[in-house]
């Protein structure tokens, strides 16, 4: 690289608007291959073609074209609206998922910022959305987005504790809640956390996709209930911003898991020293089987009924969260 | 646990079977799609309707009496139709003359017509036919007005009626 533009990005500014940069293009484009993905999939788990029109070969451009179409449309707020809590819901999902890249780390360097206390500021950042989705259903001045709304406020509670209690076993291991601390202590290891944590594995991805409301957990947003519960008065790009937040989200909260249990940016058998290139493409596929998983759950599996949902999650994820983090306690002392 | 107590299956086990069915469709539409693709590439590929689907309404002009049958049947009044008599001149002369009605306006309004079939089913005359053809959208709600003339050449597209039973 030449001299003046290391110095360039040396220059705290330059840098901080270069990392804003490919955050801000990496969620749409993120958001996009998802998007994509769960439509071409979730046509072959159901025996049809899926999108093949748009851009010519397999419909690659089809998300495009839907971007394009949602910015054409109206920008339509109900005359009874709270006007301003409404124009800053979408804004305050998106950023909860914007923020959780920050600590996410692709490679032994390449993380926007390594927190110490990185865990918990992303189980802290991740529930920000749910304000900005309570915010959507208040403000709408509809009954369907109220409800939408409480439902998800009750889900997103109920699912945080045993998501942040999932975590706790992999941070007693790694000794540290730091991410980027967390995979080199999986590194030292020699093993991938799941290997022990499988159970806070397990709680970690059945929360998180209660925390994304995707099906099985999409009671907020029940399309045969609630019409599209706190989106329903939603149209044009703040629909956008609440829909590309629930991919990107994906994204990140995949990525999350993958770092927390899968190894993250470090693959058993894959040498130190070829990580600050492989790194990214080891996560990022890892991060796309998560993802694969959860479109894949959503085309199987019927929706819950609200008091089974939150049965599962105080009566069965709680508990065994715990369990877990007691067992998990007790091996580390006495190992 | 079943609902009646007395199989006792893994406990998910149903999950796990729903995963393995939506896993294998989806691998089996990827690579053998001839065979296990329920849908086709529509506009490029087009699947052959069935000779009894309801595809449109295609009318006889000569065999239309202008009953009014089929207008006052409809559920949703898409059917317009005018008429008037003509004098036909007796054959011979000092015979009677005849009079008969003359077609001036048939319309359906596609836009309305909910594909019911019951004008066919009582049309005396047989002027009325289901012709499988559906490809006849428009970018006018006007245009789904079908004068006719339009619906007396929809009538070269109905299939021959199957044979009678003996």
């Amino acid at each position: 690289m030449p001299g003046w533009v290391t110095d360039l990005f040396s220059n705290f500014w330059v840098s901080l608007g270069g990392k804003l940069l490919l955050v801000a293009l990496m969620i749409p484009l993120v958001g996009m291959i998802i998007g994509f993905a769960e439509m071409k999939l979730s046509a072959k788990m159901q025996s049809r073609v899926g999108p093949y029109f748009a851009g010519g070969r397999w419909g690659w451009a089809q998300l495009i074209a839907d971007g394009v179409k949602f910015f054409q449309k109206e920008d339509l707020i109900p005359a009874d609206a709270d006007r301003p809590v409404f124009k800053t819901a979408p804004i305050l999902v998106l950023v909860g998922t914007v923020a959780l890249f920050v600590v996410i780390p692709f490679g032994p360097n390449l993380i926007f910022r390594d927190l110490d206390v990185g865990v918990f500021y992303a189980l802290a950042i991740s529930s920000l959305s749910t304000i900005g989705i309570l915010m959507a259903g208040w403000s709408s001045a509809n009954k369907y987005s109220l409800m939408g709304g409480l439902r998800a406020a009750g889900q997103l509670i109920a699912y945080e504790l045993p998501l942040v209690l999932a975590v706790v076993g992999s941070v007693i291991l790694a000794g540290t809640m730091s991410l980027q601390g967390i995979v080199e202590a999986q590194i030292e290891a020699g093993y991938p956390f799941v290997v022990i944590q499988f159970v806070g594995f397990g709680i970690f991805m059945i929360a998180a996709l209660a925390e994304l409301s995707r099906i099985p957990f999409d009671m907020p947003i029940a399309e045969s209930e609630l019409v599209m519960g706190y989106l329903t008065e939603y149209s044009g790009f703040r629909f956008l911003f609440f829909f590309l937040a629930e991919f990107a989200n994906m994204f990140t909260l995949s990525a999350i898991a993958a770092t927390l249990f899968l190894g993250g940016y470090w693959l058993p058998g894959v040498p130190e020293d070829v990580l600050e290139f492989a790194g990214p493409i080891i996560l990022i596929t890892k991060v796309f089987l998560l993802v694969f998983a959860m479109i894949w759950f959503r085309w199987t599996f019927p929706r819950f009924r609200e008091d089974q949902l939150q049965r599962i999650a105080w009566v069965w994820l709680v508990p065994l969260a715990l369990l877990n983090i007691v067992v998990t306690a007790l091996l580390k002392v006495i190992l | 646990m079943t609902a009646n107590g007395s199989r006792r299956s893994l406990p998910g086990g149903g999950m796990l079977k729903g995963l393995g069915v939506t896993l294998s469709t989806m691998f089996k539409t990827i690579f053998r799609p001839k065979k296990y693709l329920a849908t086709v590439n529509y506009p490029k590929v087009k699947e052959t309707p069935v000779p009894r689907a309801r595809g449109v309404i295609a009318l006889d002009q000569e065999a239309c009496t202008v009953c009014m049958l089929c207008a006052r049947s409809c559920p949703d009044w898409c059917i317009y139709i005018e008429g008037h008599k003509e004098e036909i001149p007796p054959a011979e002369p000092g015979g009677r003359i005849k009079v008969r009605s003359k077609l001036d306006r048939f319309d359906i309004d596609y836009a309305l017509c909910m594909y019911c079939g019951i004008c066919v089913e009582v049309c005396p005359f047989d002027a009325l036919f289901w012709s499988p053809e559906y490809e006849y959208s428009e970018s006018k709600m006007g245009n789904m007005l079908h004068d006719m003339d339009r619906l007396q050449d929809w009538l070269l597209t109905v299939p021959e009626p199957p044979a009678l039973e003996k």
